[in-house]
């Protein structure tokens, strides 16, 4: 299935095959992406500010579309169970918070205790997928947002101490926002930052993210990747293989969930406040639509899909800001969020190739 | 694949005789823990609530006066064989948008109340029509493409409204209107028609020691009574029956000469109407609309619901409807008060209500997928002789 391996021979085969994968849906958003860019231009906003919050908020998004490729690989379809891995990502930060770290000691804290949990939460959400063949994505979704209300309780119950975290006035549970400022707020933007004309640039967002992405696309090409890939592609083949279909789903799953709980630390890092209570709600759309819009069908994703379709997603998301700004209200740069992220995944599911309902 | 499907056939005849078997309460409290449990925390909460039960009946009455319709309009495509429809949230836009209409026109009262029911249905039409062939593009996902439809729509819903409302779309009434004169402002007061049917006619009984009476809206609920005789009759009928061929297998339905793909439209036209004129009920109830906000939960709410009652993704009575919407909206109105008066906050309560409504659709969906894939499974062992799976439901 993965032809990223190939090399010269076969590159007008791929960009065929990704002229055909690209289809209307995407050509319409990149077309619309192209007008804003004009707009922009000529309304002469500063293009390098532009440029550099792309780059911050591409780097803040892009492992949490990553943490979409296992799952699709595996054959579960995008993980609209995102929420689960969130969850685990955003106790891990609390928790950071909580025994009073700070800068990198903080974050590397919160990424290894969130993959952590991720990794055992995604186990216990994998055997479940495994009990629900062909119909992940909606049990996925409702699954999701099961958690994020459990998770509400949590937050509102759990015995944090911190003054930081909990009310001033003596309300009860933990803040909606937690502020980052003095704990790992743009520890990894800042690391290394430099400007070219005028656009910084997160060198240690970029670098955390690249490294990310190395991982992934390392694992893809792995054994374990591969056998992933296969059971992914065609469950019934990889079965007459000797391969266990269930068990590489859960470590489709294991590694989804873990990638989303680091995912939501370094968006934390980069937007500067941890976002509780009903804020993860729907946070797994915009990572499915991000990998989407990228190339990625219902049953094929590559690292390149995810980076290609983060970069789109949020490009158009930062430069309609402004322009919608000056040309209408600031609501529309919302609506067209919210059109564009579930269009794209309408598109991909109506699509006729293979969907999640083949098994 | 077709010797799979003469293999299935046993499995529900199996299931039917089971039905006639005599009655045995482990298998009646099997059949029926989802509603059973949902009426054992009902109680709970009621009792930690702390509130008379005439208040609580009265609010039961009106929230089920209010809410019945857009339930029972989800059972239409579980006949189908489309599982539950997410889609109504775009019947519950196109009630809003007749209701702008006559909002716009300075109608009020029943006469205004009627022409936005008569106004809902053809635009209503027209989205379940493009529902249902987005459905059959997407077969097997429909459940996933409704959620997803109905967040997309309500994205398109809010660019009409913001933004083409008062500047492409003439509107007559400024108070609508947003300072700017463009976009509609957050709450339409529809004040005019609220109450339109419920006031019809009215049944108040007095209850000796309480200051308010119980109000039991009588011509409401004529009309929900109407609408269940309707859906009574029209699964008997023709369609009715071609509905419920289709929803048992759409293979040899269509190798039976139904045109598969025509019926699941018409059963979510069905059903998008049918939520069109539940929202309008819904909200001549309340009395103003929460423009960006009213719809939203539609789908879940009523899914959540119709659920509750023990309804599954392929069964669904209007028993179980109306029971669900009893039993979920009970807990709607106690659980705040429970969790305030048992854990000292009300927010818990309502966080705890969240989690149920979404809980329940995820374990619902969860099982129903888990028991569907047993069921094939079975089949495909062939070992069909005995199908443990099938008697769960």
């Amino acid at each position: 299935m993965n032809r990223e391996n190939s090399h010269k021979p076969e590159w007008s085969e791929r960009i065929k095959e990704w002229a055909r994968d690209f289809g209307v849906a995407r050509s319409i958003i990149l077309l619309f992406l192209v007008i804003l860019l004009v707009a922009a231009l000529i309304m002469g906003l500063p293009m390098s500010q532009l440029f550099s919050s792309i780059l911050s908020r591409f780097g803040m998004n892009a492992i949490l579309v990553l943490a979409m490729i296992p799952t699709i690989q595996s054959g579960t379809g995008p993980n609209f169970g995102l929420p689960l891995g969130i969850a685990c990502g955003l106790v891990a930060a609390v928790l950071s918070i909580e025994l009073d770290m700070r800068g990198f000691q903080a974050l590397f804290f919160a990424v290894g205790l969130g993959a952590l949990l991720g990794a055992v939460t995604g186990y216990l959400y994998g055997l479940l997928l495994n009990k629900v063949k062909g119909q992940e994505m909606t049990v996925g979704t409702y699954f999701g947002f099961s958690i994020v209300s459990l998770m509400c309780i949590f937050w509102f119950m759990a015995p944090f101490k911190s003054p930081e975290m909990i009310w001033p006035y003596g309300g009860s549970g933990l803040r909606v926002t937690i502020a980052l400022q003095d704990r790992f707020d743009k520890v990894l933007n800042n690391f290394m930052e430099f400007e070219v004309f005028g656009a910084s640039i997160p060198t240690g967002l970029l670098l955390f993210v690249a490294v990310f992405c190395l991982i992934v696309w390392i694992f893809m090409r792995s054994k374990t990747g591969v056998a992933l890939s296969t059971v992914g592609a065609n469950p019934r083949f990889a079965e007459s293989c000797g391969l266990s279909v269930n068990k590489y789903r859960v470590i489709g799953s294991v590694f989804s969930q873990a990638l989303a709980a680091v995912g939501i630390v370094i968006y934390a890092q980069t937007f500067g406040f941890i976002q509780l209570y009903m804020a993860p709600l729907y946070m797994a759309f915009f990572a499915v639509a991000s990998v989407l819009i990228g190339g990625a069908s219902l049953n094929r994703a590559t690292v390149w899909h995810a980076i290609i379709g983060c970069f789109l997603f949020q490009s158009i998301l930062v430069v309609s800001m402004p322009v919608a700004n000056v040309l209408v209200e600031e609501n529309l740069s919302e609506v067209a969020r919210i059109i564009i992220s579930n269009g794209i995944i309408l598109y991909a599911l109506t699509r006729r190739e293979a969907g999640g309902d083949v098994r | 694949m077709t010797e799979q499907q003469k293999n299935t056939l046993p499995v529900t005849e199996t299931r039917l005789e089971r039905k006639k078997e005599p009655f045995d309460p482990g298998y009646f409290l099997r059949k029926n823990v989802v509603p059973i449990f949902f009426l054992v925390l009902c109680i709970i909460g009621g009792y930690y609530s702390g509130l008379s039960l005439p208040f609580l009946a009265n609010e039961i009455i009106t929230r089920m006066a209010r809410n019945s319709f857009l339930v029972i309009s989800l059972i239409i495509p579980i006949l189908a064989g489309m599982g539950l429809n997410f889609g109504i949230v775009l019947g519950a836009m196109a009630g809003q948008f007749a209701y702008v209409v006559t909002v716009n026109w300075e109608m009020a009262g029943l006469s205004g109340f009627l022409m936005t029911c008569i106004l809902s249905v053809p635009l209503a039409i027209v989205f379940g029509w493009l529902t249902g062939r987005l459905f059959n593009r997407a077969k097997g996902k429909e459940m996933i493409s409704g959620i997803i439809l109905g967040f997309f729509a309500n994205g398109l819903y809010q660019l009409v409204c913001l933004f083409f409302m008062g500047r492409i779309i003439p509107i007559r009434v400024p108070s609508m209107l947003l300072s700017t004169g463009v976009g509609l402002r957050n709450t339409l007061d529809i004040k005019a028609m609220h109450y339109a049917l419920d006031n019809i006619w009215k049944v108040r009984i007095k209850i000796p020691g309480f200051v308010f009476p119980i109000m039991i809206p009588m011509a409401t609920i004529a009309v929900i009574v109407v609408l269940c005789l309707f859906i009574r009759f029209i699964v008997k009928t023709k369609l009715g029956q071609e509905f419920r061929a289709v929803g048992q297998d759409r293979h040899i339905a269509e190798v039976a000469g139904i045109k598969v793909d025509r019926v699941r439209i018409i059963a979510i036209i069905f059903s998008t109407v049918l939520a069109g004129l539940g929202q309008v009920i819904f909200l001549q109830n309340l009395g103003n609309i929460n423009t960006y906000g009213s719809h939203v939960q539609v789908g879940t709410f009523a899914v959540a619901a119709i659920l509750i009652g023990g309804a599954s993704v392929k069964k669904a009575t209007i028993s179980q409807a109306l029971l669900g919407t009893l039993l979920f909206h009970t807990l709607f109105i106690v659980s705040p008060l429970a969790g305030k008066n048992l854990v000292g906050d009300a927010m818990i309560g309502e966080y705890f209500r969240v989690f149920v409504t979404y809980g329940v659709i995820g374990i619902a969906l969860a099982l129903h997928a888990w028991q569907s894939l047993q069921q094939r499974k079975t089949v495909t062992v062939e070992a069909a002789s005995e199908p443990v799976s099938g008697g769960g439901k």
